[in-house]
């Protein structure tokens, strides 16, 4: 029992790391984009429809990911080479994503797919301690992988010295010489695929079946868990994993019957325990919101 | 083709009011494609959407009944938005209101004064201004970004209406349906117009639209919001509180959210439902931008929009398009209108080799 509610809350923390990880590099390069859930959206309906169709699950990820990218272009496109307010963009590409999903994925509803395999041969997931470890699909262990490169990648390399510079001062950045807007393009299409990837872990591995509006808004907490991290890789790790276990303890507790609370108050948890962390998190001392990116939002136009 | 964007010394007149009807326009051309490469007739199911509203006079009160509760809360959310105030969470805000407001309705269900009217609008008002306190306070307190703290207080509003349909407050004559007792005749928006849905609702939008344009273009008040929004530096010279203007505009939001909240649960729905939150808070930001963040801007916003919406209804029964198309033609319409909005403040210029060279 124990052991099965460690990996659905497992199950249940990677998709928002993925999104917050792209999210996160998106707005270390000075980009908030608010269009995560649109952008998940996009991925969970394309990944799906790949998926269906080929039979080759797999595919449907590589699918998504490129769908989640090229939501991302759109946002880009309007933000970083028109200058368009990227609140109001990012919430537009919010209701696009919903509209285009649940439009393409009309005629899918209630199909099923295959999940993919767990990634580990099944002679090491015998025991139930070592399909707590090796149990997973590889998407899990991928995710976990890539917060540990985007950790290395932002503070030991060149290339994330960069990044962060041209997020906290894009005029010094511009001047030196860095193509400002290249290197935001890059930032924000990465967060795009991360995207994609997170909304097709939820029509291929969470509930392998198409329902419209799938993501449920975890976008939003995805959104939320950047600034729980203090934009902080190892952060959002621990901070998506102690979400997923508030929306774990929702589900048994439902299923189990359990009456402490009624349903919809367990279901609000998630949504109140992020409005509790982000108070938390900005009590700290000298800290809170010195920890963004500087130009964070900010609109930039070289020459202008 | 290479181009670079040159700022404007003043404001274009042809894109500033060029620009919506330019964004209308380029919409109806891609849904037309989009709804073309999903097998539907384009250019019928555009033409249903944003031409056939208009042409059948019946159903004017019935835009007039659905541009009420987006312009009212657009109005709202312009105001906060022109200060640099993101409440994206006036959906929580419009079902809180709703919430108070039919829970006055249920606490004086016996009586039929004239006053128990006038008392649910004004808890409508009263509870969505609560809820948008919650995330204006963490701002002013602790510096809590208002984007995310309001979007999740929706939620938690959503599944508080659930909880208290479907629990406490569930109709016991409603053979265990999940929804609160009918409002009373004294509970009820008036009808305006005999044999269509028209309620009061229209005109009190029109009085809050007035109002606000009045506030924000012809007194101080407005001003200080306008010049918080605009330049930060100078309004602290100036002695304008960022603080003060931050909560009174997530207030007023909160509280015209509300309001369009509990005048819709009462005049058009009736009682209190799980089918009660339509996104229409999510439609207002949409309507704001649409009108430009400025009062007749958003009166004009929200009526296109909520032909639209009657637009969308024609579009179903005639061609079969389903119901998510209008999200997709709201977005484009959204994405083509920040993407005009460009040239009212920059010039584009094409670069030439030969400019490139020199």
């Amino acid at each position: 029992m124990l052991i099965s509610i460690v990996m659905t809350l497992v199950i249940a923390a990677t998709p928002i790391l993925l999104a917050g990880l792209g999210e996160l590099i998106a707005e270390k390069s000075g980009v908030l984009n608010l269009g995560v859930e649109g952008m998940m959206l996009v991925g969970a309906v394309a990944g799906f429809i790949a998926t269906t169709l080929t039979g080759v699950t797999p595919l449907g990820y590589v699918v998504a990911a490129l769908a989640g990218l090229a939501a991302s272009l759109l946002f880009a496109a309007l933000t970083l080479t028109l200058g368009a307010n990227q609140v109001a963009t990012g919430l537009a590409l919010t209701i696009f994503g919903t509209g285009l999903s649940s439009l393409a994925g009309a005629g899918f509803v209630g199909t099923t797919i295959t999940r993919l395999e767990p990634f580990f041969p099944a002679a090491l997931a015998t025991h139930p301690l070592g399909r707590l470890v090796f149990g997973y699909d590889v998407i899990v262990y991928l995710t976990i992988g890539l917060t540990l490169a985007a950790a290395h990648f932002l503070n030991h390399t060149r290339s994330g010295l960069i990044l962060r510079g041209v997020g906290e001062s894009d005029a010094s950045a511009h001047a030196i010489g860095y193509p400002v807007t290249a290197i935001r393009y890059g930032a924000v299409a990465f967060g795009g695929a991360m995207a994609g990837l997170a909304g097709a872990y939820y029509s291929l591995a969470v509930t392998p079946m198409w329902a419209d509006r799938i993501t449920a808004g975890r976008g939003w907490i995805a959104l939320a868990l950047v600034v729980f991290s203090a934009w902080r890789p190892w952060r959002l790790l621990l901070g998506a994993y102690i979400f997923g276990a508030v929306m774990t303890l929702e589900l048994y507790s439902k299923a189990a019957g359990f009456a402490l609370l009624p349903p919809e108050m367990l279901a609000m948890l998630p949504y109140l325990a992020t409005v509790a962390a982000l108070a938390v998190i900005a009590l700290r001392p000298s800290r809170g919101r010195l920890d963004a990116p500087r130009c964070l939002g900010k609109t930039f136009q070289a020459g202008a | 083709m290479p181009f670079r964007l040159e700022p404007r010394k003043t404001p274009s007149h042809a894109a500033l009011y060029g620009g919506p009807v330019a964004a209308i326009l380029l919409t109806m051309l891609t849904g037309a494609a989009i709804f073309a490469a999903m097998g539907f007739h384009g250019g019928a199911a555009v033409f249903q959407i944003f031409v056939q509203p208009l042409l059948e006079p019946e159903r004017w009160p019935d835009i007039a009944v659905k541009a009420s509760p987006l312009v009212m809360i657009a109005t709202g959310l312009a105001i906060g938005f022109r200060a640099n105030v993101w409440n994206i969470g006036a959906e929580g805000q419009y079902i809180v209101g709703a919430i108070a407001g039919t829970g006055v309705g249920l606490a004086f269900h016996e009586t039929d004064g004239w006053w128990v009217l006038p008392l649910m609008l004004a808890a409508g008002v009263l509870g969505g201004a609560v809820w948008a306190a919650i995330p204006a306070l963490l701002r002013i307190r602790l510096k809590v970004s208002e984007i995310l703290t309001s979007l999740m207080l929706t939620y938690v509003a959503v599944q508080l209406l659930y909880y208290l349909v479907r629990g406490p407050w569930r109709d016991p004559e409603g053979f265990n349906f999940p929804q609160t007792r009918m409002f009373t005749e004294a509970e009820t928006v008036p009808n305006l117009l005999e044999g269509t849905q028209l309620h009061w609702g229209a005109p009190l939008t029109l009085i809050c639209v007035i109002v606000a344009w009045f506030v924000m273009s012809r007194m101080l008040a407005g001003y200080q919001v306008r010049v918080v929004g605009l330049a930060p530096a100078a309004a602290r010279l100036a002695g304008f509180s960022e603080n003060r203007t931050v909560l009174v505009t997530m207030l007023v939001g909160g509280a015209l959210a509300g309001l369009a909240g509990i005048i819709e649960c009462s005049a058009t729905f009736g009682q209190l439902t799980p089918q009660f939150p339509l996104n229409y808070g999510f439609t207002a930001i949409i309507v704001a931008f649409l009108g430009r963040l400025h009062p007749i801007g958003v009166l004009i916003g929200g009526l296109v929009l909520a032909a639209s919406f009657i637009g969308a209804d024609i579009a179903q029964t005639a061609s079969g398009l389903p119901q998510a198309a209008t999200g997709l033609i709201q977005a484009l319409m959204l994405f083509f209108l920040l993407a005009v909005d460009i040239l009212v403040n920059n010039r584009m210029r094409f670069i030439t080799p030969l400019a490139r060279a020199s």
